[in-house]
């Protein structure tokens, strides 16, 4: 046996220092940008580190954020959803519809969760049970919600009654409502992600479905799983979307799925699947509103605040890839 | 014998570094002109990684190459293929949706980029290539569904397309017939004597032997030693390998036999297999012969659920089993190592400890939550009783070897505590040390009251550990041979397809 002992140790790759294994971790850099961020912001303006200000910024972005969430797991476990936003404005078009008919409110919220729920039963039908790229069918599904939405609520405003409008308002021991909710789901994802036998097979799906098909994975039930899951939440987001801003247009957060991506991948997460974590996408949300309210307050032109996102996101992917080759070797 | 003969490559003191290890330290090489040379090294010695460097696919961290006197540097495959130099894959890489002539000539048809395409010229050369090979292709038909030989062949033409002057192959023969091993040898020689070098990567000793004139062989990154085939023995050539001398491998004692574990009959899937009955009984090892593409892949997929046959009965410990997805067998007490561990196996990225209790999800997890501790408690456990060499518990599994990779997959199924064990080419691609130690864990689990069905293509794996060996031909059981009378030859036999015979 001695003598194998040294042809052994040429086979161990070398372990990695645990300074190295924080340093790539993918949230570090989401982490650094929030701090540099939040120290350029409050060089630009005095004004900006006064916390009720970012708080109430943070309330117009909560609902999407709080659908990024649900949709960084269905990366990670190797699709995508890009008719969240759609959803949210059928969902809330519904909502507003069924209680303008005349329907009692908590029967319209649950209409509209029910029919959030729909959507991501379709959606999880043609990606899953079809095995159609999801990329696709929800690009389609996006155009198709958007256009239902339309078809309801006309290009009018249905507004909401009174007593439903404000969700922004509420404060939790002086923190809003929204940003409160946003935070309790971040928590309650996170552990399910990090410490639970579905969060371990979610990343197992997302880096080999086959391999976990083998290991008696059922990788389909899972994403059926999410699919629905995303759907639901996005419909509670558009119902809150609702409540803060007093009635529904089909084109509530048009365009709002490629900011959820948008925070997904500044987070860290793989498009490809199988990595990525909750605290990045909730860093990244944070990221997202300290960067476009800090330039707000420093008087840059909307242009120029496009131009500064895109380029973020740019050097996020860039960064995340790198990361990943390098420890992927 | 060679002296005399001019050089072709002469490298010197070739090192190679990946993320700060070396794998490969101060090679030196010389290929003569018109040569058939072995590279021979346990996996991860270094014979692939020199290999590909010649071919350009790496840089060398140090050292420097010459080719035919005249130093060069081989910076990217597409300047190997202007030296001349040409890398043959084991599985060959193609356009599998353009025809067989475009892939032949691919890149070399002439003219600029927007001129016409000079199909006619593309499919003459073609055809006169495969024609040097003496192999008869359409050559207008696509790759996709060409057998595996068939595309090496073509890569061989490509490589006779750009005029290669060393050609490499990278375990060619692998997934061959012994026919289609033959003929390629065959090429090889045609090839010799037309002064091409071939350098070629085998485990097979016997084919080296056949075919090679030098060898050399790799250890540990370095090389050992180049001879003439003639003058250097098998045994010494394994002891080189290993650094040390490697007994013959023979099972200690066979096991008690007992009950029936599982018993199969007139299982069924058309296009796969027809008619496949056999029982398996505990402490008894199985062996799945046959050639590659006979449908034993496809059986032991069945058996395990990922692609369920269309009709037959499958009995497990005496009661009627319904298996449609892994977890039904799983549930069974069944157990399946496939094949392909990197595509159905492993997940590449993640840790090992998560690799090893991907199948044990609820051991892990009594309550809501993963128990840390005692995850790291039964993963720390497994590596210690397969001896799997690892750095840490937590580095991507990807970054270990080939064999280690394996016992991992293994030990994640004896983690089930299964009590029957589908093993599909267990030991192939891993080293000969390696093998050693899979051969005594197999002998043992039967030992400890296991059944175990073993799928494999090497025949003195099967002769050494089997109780049984059933040969399949084209998706049907053609012959079950016990284990007094089995022989290479009735194996061959019964696994060779015979017109006629067809389903």
């Amino acid at each position: 046996m001695s003598v194998t002992t040294d042809s052994q140790s040429q086979e161990l790759a070398p372990s990695r220092p645990s300074w190295h294994v924080v340093l790539v971790r993918p949230e570090t850099m989401t982490f650094l940008l929030l701090v540099f961020g939040l120290i350029g912001a409050s060089l630009l303006s005095p004004f900006f580190l006064d916390v009720n200000y970012i708080l109430r910024s943070f309330t117009l972005t909560a609902e999407m954020s709080i659908v990024a969430l649900v949709l960084t797991l269905v990366v990670i476990s190797g699709e995508i959803d890009l008719s969240a936003a759609s959803n949210m404005a059928l969902s809330a078009c519904i909502f507003a519809w069924v209680q303008a008919a005349g329907a009692p409110l908590p029967i319209a919220v649950v209409v509209g969760l029910l029919a959030g729920l729909a959507m991501g039963t379709l959606n999880a039908f043609m990606s899953i049970r079809m095995q159609l790229p999801s990329i696709i069918v929800t690009i389609g599904t996006l155009i198709f919600f958007r256009g239902l939405a339309q078809v309801i609520a006309g290009d009018r405003s249905i507004r909401v009654p009174e007593s439903f409008i404000g969700i922004n308002t509420v404060m939790v021991a002086g923190v809003p409502l929204p940003v409160v909710i946003f935070v309790v789901v971040a928590i309650i994802l996170g552990l399910v992600l990090g410490t639970t036998v579905i969060g371990r097979q979610i990343y197992q799906i997302g880096t080999n479905q086959e391999a976990a098909l083998h290991a008696g994975i059922d990788a389909k039930r899972i994403k059926v799983g999410l699919f629905l899951l995303l759907g639901i939440v996005s419909a509670a987001a558009g119902i809150m979307a609702a409540s803060r801003l007093g009635s529904v247009r089909y084109d509530l957060v048009l365009g709002g799925e490629l900011q959820m991506v948008l925070m997904a991948m500044l987070g860290g997460t793989y498009i490809f699947g199988g990595r990525g974590t909750i605290l990045g996408t909730f860093l990244a949300a944070w990221l997202l509103v300290i960067v476009s309210t800090g330039m707000t307050v420093a008087n840059l032109l909307p242009a120029i605040q496009l131009t500064v996102l895109g380029i973020l996101l740019i050097v996020a992917i860039i960064a995340t890839n790198f990361i990943y080759a390098r420890t992927q070797r | 014998m060679t002296t005399g003969q001019p050089m072709l490559i002469e490298a010197r003191g070739i090192s190679k570094q990946f993320g700060g290890v070396e794998v490969l330290s101060y090679v030196d090489l010389d290929l003569h002109a018109g040569e058939i040379h072995a590279l021979l090294g346990e996996n991860g010695a270094g014979k692939s990684t020199f290999a590909k460097i010649l071919a350009g696919v790496h840089r060398p961290t140090r050292g420097h190459l010459k080719l035919n006197g005249q130093p060069v540097d081989v910076t990217s495959p597409i300047a190997a293929q202007r030296l001349g130099i040409a890398l043959i894959h084991q599985e060959p890489v193609s356009f599998p949706d353009l025809s067989i002539a475009e892939n032949i000539i691919m890149g070399r048809q002439g003219g600029g980029l927007l001129s016409r395409v000079p199909w006619i010229k593309i499919t003459t050369d073609a055809r006169r290539y495969l024609d040097m090979l003496g192999v008869s292709l359409d050559v207008t038909r696509t790759m996709r569904g060409l057998s595996i030989a068939n595309q090496q062949m073509v890569e061989i033409a490509r490589s006779l397309a750009s005029d290669s002057k060393l050609i490499i192959m990278d375990e060619p023969t692998a997934p061959l017939t012994p026919r289609e091993v033959e003929t390629l040898f065959d090429i090889a020689r045609r090839l010799r004597e037309e002064g091409r070098t071939i350098i070629f990567i085998s485990h097979r000793l016997e084919e080296v032997r056949m075919l090679c004139d030098r060898v050399t062989i790799f250890r540990d990154g370095a090389h050992i030693s180049t001879q003439t085939i003639d003058s250097i023995s098998d045994d010494e050539i394994i002891r080189l390998m290993i650094g040390r001398p490697l007994k013959k491998f023979m099972r200690k004692h066979v096991a008690t036999i007992g009950d029936i574990a599982l018993e199969v009959s007139n299982l069924t899937l058309p296009g796969a297999f027809e008619d496949v009955s056999f029982t398996l009984r505990r402490g008894e090892i199985i062996g799945l012969g046959g050639l590659v593409g006979a449908g034993r892949t496809d059986v032991a997929r069945a058996l395990f659920g990922v692609a369920p046959a269309a009709s037959g009965q499958i009995t497990v410990g005496g009661t009627r089993a319904s298996i449609q997805k892994p977890t039904d067998a799983i549930d069974l007490g069944l157990a399946f190592v496939p094949e392909d561990r990197a595509g159905h196996g492993i997940f590449a990225t993640l840790s090992v400890e998560h690799n090893l209790t991907a199948a044990i999800p609820d051991n892990i997890a009594p309550g809501w939550f993963i128990n840390r501790k005692l995850e790291r408690s039964i993963s720390r456990r497994s590596v210690e009783d397969l001896s799997i060499r690892l750095a840490s518990l937590r580095q991507p599994i990807v970054e270990l070897s080939g064999g280690n990779q394996q016992k991992a997959i293994l030990a994640r199924w004896l983690l089930t505590e299964p009590d029957i064990l589908i093993l599909d080419e267990p030991t192939r691609g891993i080293d000969i040390g390696v093998k050693a130690e899979f051969y005594d864990m197999i002998g043992d689990l039967a030992e400890a009251g296991r059944a175990i069905l073993l799928i494999s293509s090497e025949l003195p794996e099967l002769l050494s550990l089997c109780d049984r060996i059933l040969v399949m031909s084209e998706g049907r059981v053609t012959a079950e041979i016990p284990r007094a009378e089995a022989s290479q030859e009735n194996i061959i036999q019964a696994a060779v397809p015979r017109s006629g015979m067809a389903a």
